[in-house]
């Protein structure tokens, strides 16, 4: 077993007198895909907010290559390594689907240089297409971005997300809304990123849950219920009872 | 399963659009042709008065359209820098016996100094609650440029500082003369949109427009979104201060009314109808509503009634304003 990249020890996360995540325990190996299920509710937002510094743990430490990451500001952790992406599409709405991401990759090197013409960082304009050309976006360059189909923006912010280069990629529910199709497009795209990074995917379909993960948490009104291979999870009882077995439908 | 990538999107060649190089001509050179355009406006307008109201309101209005249009931030408080760039403007001459150049700068330097604060406190907030505290602090100016009569004139306003001549590299112009008034005028509002235009086009610009249209976004991408907005504030403030010591040199007065809440709503409404976001549409707000005051004045005392009617019209039906429209619908 290869050092974790990403630990998370006894994390805990109250909203008040409401527990959303309580005490959980995980390692993230480099390399791998691991898909975190649980009904809704179950605190899986939470605990990708938590890893992305959106809200900061009530309690316990999250260790990524050795770093705390406990009260680092969230805009630090695109610069660390570790990028997101949102469940409900989150990208510049009125811009161009290329400066969508030019405006993304310049956010690692230029952020208060208010004097040079932007055109000048050619680098930034080529990177930006690069990446639109790993979604398959390239032909919507030009484009203002919410003129794109749903399923374009989705791949649109995995693109913004990937400009980053992050070691850690969070996908929260990449192919929520979308229909069978892009569902199945999408997917590739997610078996292609698997072989180059760390993968942290929340996600309800079930079936693409276990084709790609490696591993899979499963979170229950904020506890960590399993972990395991996704050969386990599927015969995990405990699991079964509370998740699988009152919703048929998502297998 | 497949292992070879699927593009989600299908290829599609974009449709051609002639007028969008038409735009980016403008775009290209939109500073020589806002000089040129500021450089006709005393010949076109019925009065030099009114051509130089709207070189010093449109400069004002571009400074918070930085602000308002570019960062998405709406600030009930901009009058505090226009007035401070003013009242400093006017101390620094009438009281110190400061040359006008140096008191420019400090003027320019004091309001961003200002904004330094008035931003810091009040980007901590968002939405209304950020309207609220710009509009509050812009309050507590005000009353300080009231109660300390012995530096700003109190009610009165500030007098006693006026510019004869602009001596420059050994030149002497004479200041009182309408036509270089407007002239001199004009090289601090081409400073202004020549720096205005650069900002907009650097990577910080297209950073505030990213935190205008996705905030989360942003400091997902990893923006420090709060020390962009605080430098977006400031950068705005220097702007508007800078209008604010033309306004002192071009009076030779400046009125308590400088740093009223309704200085800082008409620098809102001028944005809005000459067009939030757009590089020119300040300049063209400035002017419609100078015009529209003018006009309406003539017949009734009650002006404001009219001018407000016809801004929420435009709230309501061009929300791009008429320069913002105009470039929407005409040219493309």
């Amino acid at each position: 077993m290869s050092a974790p990249l990403l630990a998370v020890e006894n994390v805990g996360r109250r909203f008040g007198g409401f527990v959303a995540l309580a005490d959980v325990t995980a390692q993230f190996e480099p390399g791998k895909v691991t898909s975190i299920i649980g009904p809704n509710g179950a605190g899986k937002s939470t605990f990708f907010n938590v890893l992305s510094g959106v809200l900061t743990p009530s309690s316990g430490s999250i260790r990524f290559k050795g770093m705390d990451l406990v009260g680092t500001r969230q805009h630090r952790f695109v610069h660390l390594g570790i990028a997101r992406s949102y469940q409900i599409t989150n990208i510049f709405p009125e811009l161009s689907v290329h400066e969508n991401v030019r405006v993304a990759a310049q956010a690692g090197r230029s952020r208060y240089n208010i004097w040079t013409n932007r055109n000048r960082f050619r680098e930034l304009s080529e990177r930006a297409d690069a990446a639109l050309d790993s979604v398959g976006l390239a032909a919507k360059r030009d484009e203002t971005a919410k003129f794109l189909a749903h399923g374009q923006q989705r791949a649109l912010e995995i693109a913004i997300a990937l400009i980053s280069d992050p070691e850690v990629l969070l996908l929260d529910e990449p192919t929520a809304g979308m229909g069978p199709e892009e569902t199945k497009e999408m997917v590739a795209l997610l078996e292609k990123l698997a072989r180059e990074r760390t993968i942290l995917l929340v996600e309800h379909k079930m079936k693409m849950i276990l084709g790609l993960s490696d591993r899979i948490l499963v979170l229950h009104h904020g506890r960590l219920i399993a972990d395991g291979s996704p050969r386990d999870i599927q015969t995990d009882p405990e699991v079964r009872r509370v998740y699988l077995g009152q919703n048929d439908g998502y297998a | 399963m497949t292992t070879k990538s699927v593009p989600l999107a299908t290829p599609v060649v974009p449709a051609k659009r002639p007028s969008s190089n038409l735009i980016a001509t403008i775009t290209s050179w939109r500073v020589l042709l806002s000089i040129a355009i500021l450089c006709l406006l005393p010949w076109v307008l019925p009065s030099k008065a009114l051509a130089v109201n709207v070189l010093i309101y449109g400069v004002l209005a571009m400074g918070y359209n930085l602000l308002f249009g570019y960062t998405g931030l709406l600030s009930f408080g901009h009058a505090a820098f226009f007035g401070a760039g003013a009242y400093i403007t006017g101390i620094a001459i009438g009281q110190f016996g400061v040359p006008w150049y140096g008191a420019v700068l400090l003027g320019v330097v004091g309001g961003g100094v200002l904004a330094f604060v008035i931003g810091g406190l009040s980007i901590r907030t968002r939405g209304i609650y950020f309207s609220m505290v710009t509009l509050a602090l812009a309050q507590l100016v005000y009353h300080v440029g009231l109660q300390a009569s012995s530096w700003t004139g109190g009610e009165n306003g500030l007098r006693g500082f006026t510019v004869a001549k602009i001596d420059l590299f050994g030149v002497s112009i004479n200041f009182l003369d309408p036509v270089n008034k407007y002239y001199i005028l004009m090289v601090f509002a081409a400073l202004a949109l020549w720096f205005v235009s650069r900002v907009l086009n650097s990577p910080f610009g297209a950073a505030i427009e990213a935190i205008r249209e996705n905030e989360t976004r942003a400091r997902a991408c990893g923006y420090d979104v709060e020390r962009t907005k605080l430098l977006s504030f400031v950068l705005s403030g220097l702007i508007c201060a800078l209008a604010g010591t033309m306004s002192a040199l071009h009076l030779a007065f400046v009125p308590l009314d400088v740093l009223h809440y309704q200085t800082s709503g008409m620098i809102v409404m001028m944005t809005l109808l000459g067009g939030a976001s757009s590089f020119f549409g300040p300049f063209v707000g400035a002017f419609a509503f100078l015009l529209m005051e003018d006009v309406f004045s003539l017949w009734t005392s009650h002006w404001q009634i009219i001018v407000g009617s016809i801004f929420i019209l435009f709230v309501l039906f061009l929300p791009k304003g008429i320069w913002g429209t105009f470039l929407a619908k005409v040219i493309r």
